[in-house]
């Protein structure tokens, strides 16, 4: 499926087909996570320095303050559009939908609403895509879709982003934002999609093929010790939550003072556990520099 | 619970309690009141079959949590000979959450490993109440590279609430130490025997949980995150785990049904502290069997299947390629 093609212009008409049929949906126009709310929708509060934003200068500046540099959640279509060459993106594996395997009270409704406000059919879009010239598997994850958590389809679509990879000897290029870690509403399954993810990056490595991991606010939880940390490059963007149990669990266990910026990418790097942090305006470059320079058969150019 | 009782095994225990009388009263005072033991004996055992086989899935993770169940070493003691405690991840320190070595089982050496809960107050402060740090995931995995490298085949013994939510933890990488464990786990080049004996809570288990055959007790429980805390964050109320443990499905004959398990070993009726040595008899037995199993498989294939296993996981429905088709 092309997207980049339908990011502007077609908005009305695509919200209308979503919203009778919420099943199918996948492509959305807009970037709308930033609440519309403030000032008649024409400016945007900044949540970390309250500076006002105009919204429509949000878009040239990444959905990132200009004055802080607070990095705004942003949705899977407004990733493509910041980081993939356009009209390069091909969807795969949307024929993978979301059931109740336990029968669990309410997921149901809470797949429906995520549905609604996302306009995904689930966490995480997976495909084939260009990146500066270089050809790659992508998958992007979104948070607002139950907090970004790994169940069943979520897990299968990055296992399959990392086996048609193998097959099509391809960078694997991974955008996560778990929050909610491995999703609780399908159990033990939730919780076996760790394995599988991991197992096929560990065979997607024996290839010698690159993983590129990107961290966004925040990957916490399973998503995080699972495929998340295992990417040949760890990159975050600045200030995204990432860790393991999140930061109210730890504090609620240890009833300590969490130092400050704990599990944030600063920390992260700080700590070892990242290769770099990336700031949004830039990530693009990064990404295609890095795949570039793992493209086979470079030579010395003298 | 009082005397290591659940509420739920009173009148069970009163009327053992009443039998226990009655024969003493036979004895000393020289009356015959067989009659009245065997009826109530028999209401005794109808009552142990009521009460033991109809266990909640709440009932089920208590006793999953009981202080006395065996703990690892308990098993190890009464499993296997020879155990030669290794310590140490090489990088950091020895985590004392998590045991692991080399052992000899029926005369075949192997490498055990497993979370170790405390069984005392002192020991349980000592052990950090069983909550590994990314150091004991990075020992287990350093233990189980040895293992391999000596083709010695593994045997884990879970039970593990969950790794240690910790600030030095996480400075240290827990999630990290997880995934590694998980990923290099699934290639290793030897057999691997999980068992997961009590608790089997979330990534904190499955870093050591990834083997050939996954066998679980009677009345552990396995799932990806502990009932209280789904409870708290999807209800804001921990007070409702026994509704988030249902919900779970997190026994093991619901894990059986998902195929996330191979077997179910049996435990002593009302849970595996009432009688040690019968739950670590019946461990053995299926031990014996499940190593008997995957031992002649040549290594190649078993981790090949142990993966395809793995891959398998996971449910979903195919929406018609046509509805995908129709809207582009
Ligand atoms: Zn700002």
């Amino acid at each position: 499926m092309q997207v980049n093609g339908c990011l502007e212009g077609v908005d009305s008409m695509f919200k209308d087909l979503f919203r009778t049929k919420p099943k199918y949906v996948t492509v959305r126009p807009q970037a709308v996570s930033i609440k519309q709310d403030s000032s008649a929708g024409l400016w945007e509060k900044c949540p970390n320095c309250e500076n006002l934003i105009y919204k429509k200068g949000l878009e040239q500046s990444f959905y990132v303050c200009e004055k802080c540099d607070f990095h705004f959640r942003i949705d899977v279509w407004e990733r493509l559009r910041q980081i993939v060459d356009e009209g390069t993106f091909e969807e795969l594996h949307t024929d993978l939908v979301s059931d109740n395997p336990l029968g669990f009270p309410g997921y149901p409704e809470k797949l429906a609403q995520a549905r609604e406000k996302t306009g995904l059919d689930e966490g995480l879009i997976a495909g084939r895509a260009v990146i500066q010239g270089n050809p790659c598997m992508l998958a992007i994850a979104d948070f607002d879709f139950m907090a970004g958590s790994m169940g069943s389809v979520v897990g299968e679509r990055v296992t399959r982003t990392f086996e048609v990879a193998m097959e099509q000897e391809l960078a694997a290029v991974v955008f996560s934002a778990g929050g909610g870690g491995a999703r609780m509403q399908e159990g033990v399954l939730s919780l076996m999609q760790m394995a599988k993810t991991s197992q096929a990056v560990e065979r997607h490595h024996q290839e010698g093929l690159l993983y590129l991991s990107v961290l966004t606010n925040p990957t916490l939880g399973g998503v995080y010790a699972s495929f998340a940390s295992l990417g040949d490059f760890l990159l975050a963007e600045p200030g995204a939550l990432i860790g393991f149990a999140g930061p109210r669990i730890v504090e609620e266990a240890t009833r300590q003072k969490l130092p400050n910026g704990f599990q944030s990418a600063e920390f992260a790097l700080e700590h070892g556990m990242i290769d770099k942090i990336v700031h949004r305006k830039d990530l693009r470059q990064v990404i295609g520099r890095i795949l570039h320079m793992h493209r086979k058969g470079l030579v010395p150019s003298a | 619970m009082r005397n290591g009782l659940f509420e739920w095994e009173k009148p069970l225990y009163e009327l053992e309690l009443r039998i226990e009388e009655l024969q003493k009263f036979t004895a000393d005072k020289d009356m015959d009141l067989s009659r009245e033991i065997a009826t109530l004996e028999k209401k005794a055992e109808y009552l142990r079959r009521e009460i033991y086989q109809n266990l909640t899935a709440w009932q089920q993770v208590l006793l999953a949590r009981h202080p006395k169940r065996p703990t690892t070493l308990d098993y190890v003691e009464l499993i296997f000979d020879d155990f030669l405690e290794l310590h140490g991840d090489r990088y950091y320190r020895d985590d004392p959450a998590i045991v692991g070595g080399l052992a000899t089982f029926e005369g075949l050496p192997v490498t055990v490993i497993g979370p170790q809960k405390g069984r005392d107050t002192k020991e349980n402060i000592r052990r950090n109440f069983g909550l590994p740090h990314p150091e004991g995931y990075r020992k287990a995995l350093r233990l189980m590279k040895q293992a391999e490298k000596f083709q010695r085949p593994i045997v884990c013994l879970i039970d593990v609430v969950g790794a240690y939510p910790g600030i030095e933890a996480e400075e240290r990488g827990q999630g990290v130490a997880i995934a590694q464990s998980i990923r290099h786990m699934s290639f290793l080049r030897t057999p691997i025997v999980c068992i997961i004996t009590g608790e089997g809570g979330s990534g904190g288990a499955l870093a050591i949980g990834i083997g050939d055959r996954i066998l679980m007790l009677e009345h552990a429980w396995y799932s990806v995150i502990s009932p209280e805390m789904c409870a708290q964050i999807l209800w804001k109320d921990s007070s409702k785990a026994p509704e988030a443990a249902e919900a779970l499905k997190l026994t093991a004959k619901d894990l059986l049904s998902m195929n996330a398990i191979d077997e179910i070993v049996p435990e002593p009726l009302g849970g595996a502290h009432k009688n040690h040595q019968e739950a670590a008899a019946n461990v053995k037995a299926a031990l014996r069997q499940a190593l008997a199993s995957i031992l002649p498989i040549p290594l190649d294939i078993l981790v090949e299947e142990r993966l395809e296993r793995f891959r398998q996981l996971g449910q979903w429905q195919e929406k018609a390629v046509a509805a995908s088709e129709a809207r582009k």
